[in-house]
């Protein structure tokens, strides 16, 4: 009896000084975390893809919530969720969000087989990271696609899959969140996310060899040459540079005329998504076209102006 | 016998061409001479086109301390200082000389006499390694790194002694081998001259003894020079790695980068360095060629070729009884450590050593299977390395975790991959590892 007596009363004893410590401990070294991060952290999508530039949701999260404190949200975005996710989190922290214009990812070479004849074959580990060292890679071209499918791993999102008929990645703009995965994991810097533009309509020159003009017209028979018509055509709006025996259309400025695509002439602008070209329409389309690039320029980042300013240059 | 004491494999030797004596190629019609033939800064080049060059003409200067210049192999007319593709893969500047006959520049002695040290008793130090500087001569088994900077030992390090590679361990190549049986002489002169730029008293030539009448003639020799010693090695790969015949020669070992072999002391050159030193020292000839084994299974005559740099391979190739049909990759240097090349316009440079045609069925790589944690690699590694770990870690670019695994260290010599019974691609990824690594600690170095 005395025995079970003594040894209820030290095991109480034992836990009311443990927890006494406990509880002091739990005082004096408590972490006090905004409730916001936690609440901002459950309507992020919990892609943890770091696309945003922060390690994990948890992390921009905590650096939306110290932005606000600040005083403003801009230049937070979360790619996967876009603006309806970025306007909860403002909800939460009693801001507006800034406005985004959604982008995606765009892959820079339009060296299919057909284009760009193999010269070799690779027969090393399958990674594009690994080929690329080996020098030029199967092609003669030292810039274009080395399609091992690098980017097709780094892609959370299925949004990249390789076309076995072309050898180049092909990017699915539903499900591209333009985290920017695929661009870190392309050793040659083929993908850039770009202004994925009004009704996903964009103008982009598909090619990234620097090298000049003859060389590149050998390897390939679609790449930029760097011949300079496009930024002629292009004057006016200075949407086109030339650097590097390449050209780059600037995304916010291209009014989307799709002059420079017909006046290359190795083909290697290409514009995505307009609605298939009308034949007769040539001889109109020209005066039709400086009125609306007025207006655009006017409003240039009312996103539902600018479509109707697309509209009224095709039809 | 000595070898190394870490790791090693022992692939098969298959020396097709050992027996086959050093002869003359002829000349190429275009030689094309690439501003990158050795490691450091790109040399720059001093003629323009339409200029009139003769063998021995200076063509492009260094282009830093850790650079060398580059000398007209062949005499004509600059066509264009342009871009050609190189044994890297890339396309990098480059000079293209049209041929004209064969006309030498008259500083350069081209008779067949032995010039002996105690013929020429004013050569002192920095004259010896001015000359090397000035002739262009880099590391000539392969790694190509300019041969002044290893004589120039940085302050506070004295060399105690000079190790020549004539190890050979490639298997396949033996252009080191016939050189040493033909030119023994000259390369023992040269051993003196970088004895003397060094100022050491002893030098070693470590031989595998997978070459029995080339250590015999050696030893030989050496008799009648004072402090050198020919080293019989056990043949094992790749004792022909630097911090690798340290050991396997002085017992010493290099400890992790950024120490280098002189922090114990040694200066390691390889034996047609040697050879190129006596040339340029003693016959004022700048490196303008170099011996090259052109070698393989179905290769009509496997050779050993005195040719000049620049002359494109196909042309080496055609000399040795052209291209077998069943060829299917051709590598340049040896089949462990060389690179397979996409063109076989790709011009011969300073550390062309060898050029290996494999058959189609040898080249084949098998497909990988998973790793079953055999630790094969970690014996053959001669630097001590974890092989799979360091793989697997550049494949998830853990690159902190690479520095801390010492993925620097990596020689790069393929043991691991030779030895992996599921052909596993492992120093490929290394190889990724390793250059992201020393690409990260470089701008570090430079904040």
């Amino acid at each position: 009896m005395n025995l079970i007596l003594i040894a209820v009363i030290v095991l109480g004893a034992i836990g009311l000084v443990s927890a006494l410590v406990l509880f002091l401990a739990s005082h004096k070294f408590a972490v006090h975390e905004d409730p916001r991060i936690v609440q901002v952290a459950e309507v992020l999508p919990q892609a943890n893809c770091g696309g945003c530039g922060f390690p994990g949701c948890s992390g921009f999260a905590a650096a939306c919530v110290k932005a606000a404190d600040g005083g403003s949200l801009e230049g937070k975005n979360c790619p996967v969720g876009g603006q309806p996710v970025m306007e909860r989190v403002a909800n939460i922290l009693g801001m507006t969000a800034a406005p985004s214009a959604p982008k995606v990812a765009v892959v820079r070479c339009n060296g299919t087989c057909e284009n760009r004849p193999r010269l070799v074959s690779y027969d090393g580990a399958q990674s594009c990271r690994v080929q690329n060292m080996t020098g030029m890679g199967e092609t003669g071209c030292a810039y274009g696609c080395l399609g091992c499918g690098d980017c097709v791993k780094a892609c959370q999102f299925g949004a990249i899959s390789m076309n076995p008929e072309t050898g180049l990645p092909e990017v699915d703009e539903d499900k591209c969140t333009a985290c920017g995965a695929c661009a870190k994991a392309c050793p040659r810097g083929i993908i850039e996310i770009r202004l994925k533009g009004p009704k996903g309509r964009r103008v982009v020159v598909l090619c990234n060899n620097k090298d000049k003009g003859a060389l590149a017209n050998k390897v390939c028979k679609a790449s930029c040459i760097g011949c300079g018509k496009c930024v002629k055509t292009c004057e006016k709006f200075e949407a086109i540079t030339l650097v590097n025996n390449l050209a780059y259309i600037d995304a916010e400025k291209c009014k989307m005329c799709r002059k420079c695509e017909e006046a290359c002439p190795k083909h290697a602008i290409h514009g995505f998504n307009f609605p298939p070209k009308k034949v007769v329409a040539d001889a109109p389309a020209k005066p039709v076209a400086e009125k609306p690039a007025e207006a655009a320029t006017q409003t240039p980042k009312a996103p539902v102006e600018e479509s109707t300013v697309i509209n009224n240059v095709k039809q | 016998m000595k070898t190394f004491n870490i790791g090693g494999v022992h692939p098969a030797e298959n020396k097709l061409s050992a027996a086959s004596p050093i002869r003359k190629a002829q000349l190429p019609k275009q030689a094309v001479f690439s501003m990158f033939q050795h490691i450091g800064a790109p040399a720059k080049p001093v003629v323009k086109k339409g200029d009139e060059v003769k063998v021995g003409t200076l063509l492009a200067e260094a282009g830093g301390f850790v650079s060398a210049p580059v000398y007209s192999s062949v005499s004509g007319k600059v066509s264009k200082v342009d871009v050609a593709l190189d044994a890297s893969g890339t396309r990098r500047p480059a000079i293209y000389v049209d041929v004209e006959g064969d006309e030498w520049e008259d500083s350069i002695d081209r008779s067949e006499t032995l010039v002996k040290l105690s013929d020429r008793p004013e050569l002192d130090a920095k004259t010896i390694v001015e000359k090397i500087k000035n002739a262009g001569i880099v590391g000539l088994g392969g790694a190509t790194f300019p041969c002044h900077v290893k004589l120039t030992p940085p302050p506070g390090c004295k060399a105690e002694c000079v190790i020549i590679n004539a190890v050979e361990c490639e298997p396949y190549l033996t252009a080191d081998h016939r050189l040493m049986l033909e030119h023994a002489d000259e390369i023992l002169v040269g051993v003196e001259l970088i004895m003397k730029a060094v100022d050491v008293k002893r030098g070693y030539i470590g031989i595998e003894n997978n070459k029995p009448d080339a250590i015999r003639l050696m030893t030989e020799k050496a008799a009648a020079h004072e402090g050198i010693e020919v080293v019989p090695l056990k043949v094992k790969y790749p004792q022909g790695g630097e911090k690798q015949l340290i050991d396997a020669v002085i017992g010493r070992q290099v400890p992790a980068p950024p120490a280098i072999p002189i922090n114990v002391g040694a200066v390691v050159q390889n034996v047609g360095t040697a050879f190129a030193i006596y040339e340029a020292v003693m016959k004022n000839k700048p490196l303008i060629d170099r011996i090259i084994t052109v070698t393989g299974k179905s290769v009509k005559q496997p050779s050993n070729l005195l040719a000049r740099l620049g002359t494109p391979f196909q042309q080496l190739i055609d000399e040795c009884g052209g291209l077998p049909e069943d060829t299917g990759k051709v590598i340049g240097g040896g089949p462990m450590m060389g690179k397979a090349l996409i063109s076989l316009e790709v011009p011969m440079t300073k550390g062309s050593s060898g050029l290996l045609l494999m058959t189609d069925e040898e080249a084949r790589r098998s497909t990988p299977q998973p790793c079953i944690r055999c630790a094969k690699c970690v014996s053959a590694c001669p630097m001590g390395l974890e092989p799979y770990l360091l793989s697997k870690i550049s494949e998830k670019q853990m690159w902190d975790k690479a520095e801390a695994e010492d993925i620097t260290s990596c020689i790069e010599c393929g043991s691991c991959q030779f030895t992996c019974p599921s052909h596993r691609p492992l120093l490929d990824m290394i190889r990724v590892g390793k250059s992201t690594v020393m690409g990260i600690i470089k701008s570090r170095a430079a904040k």
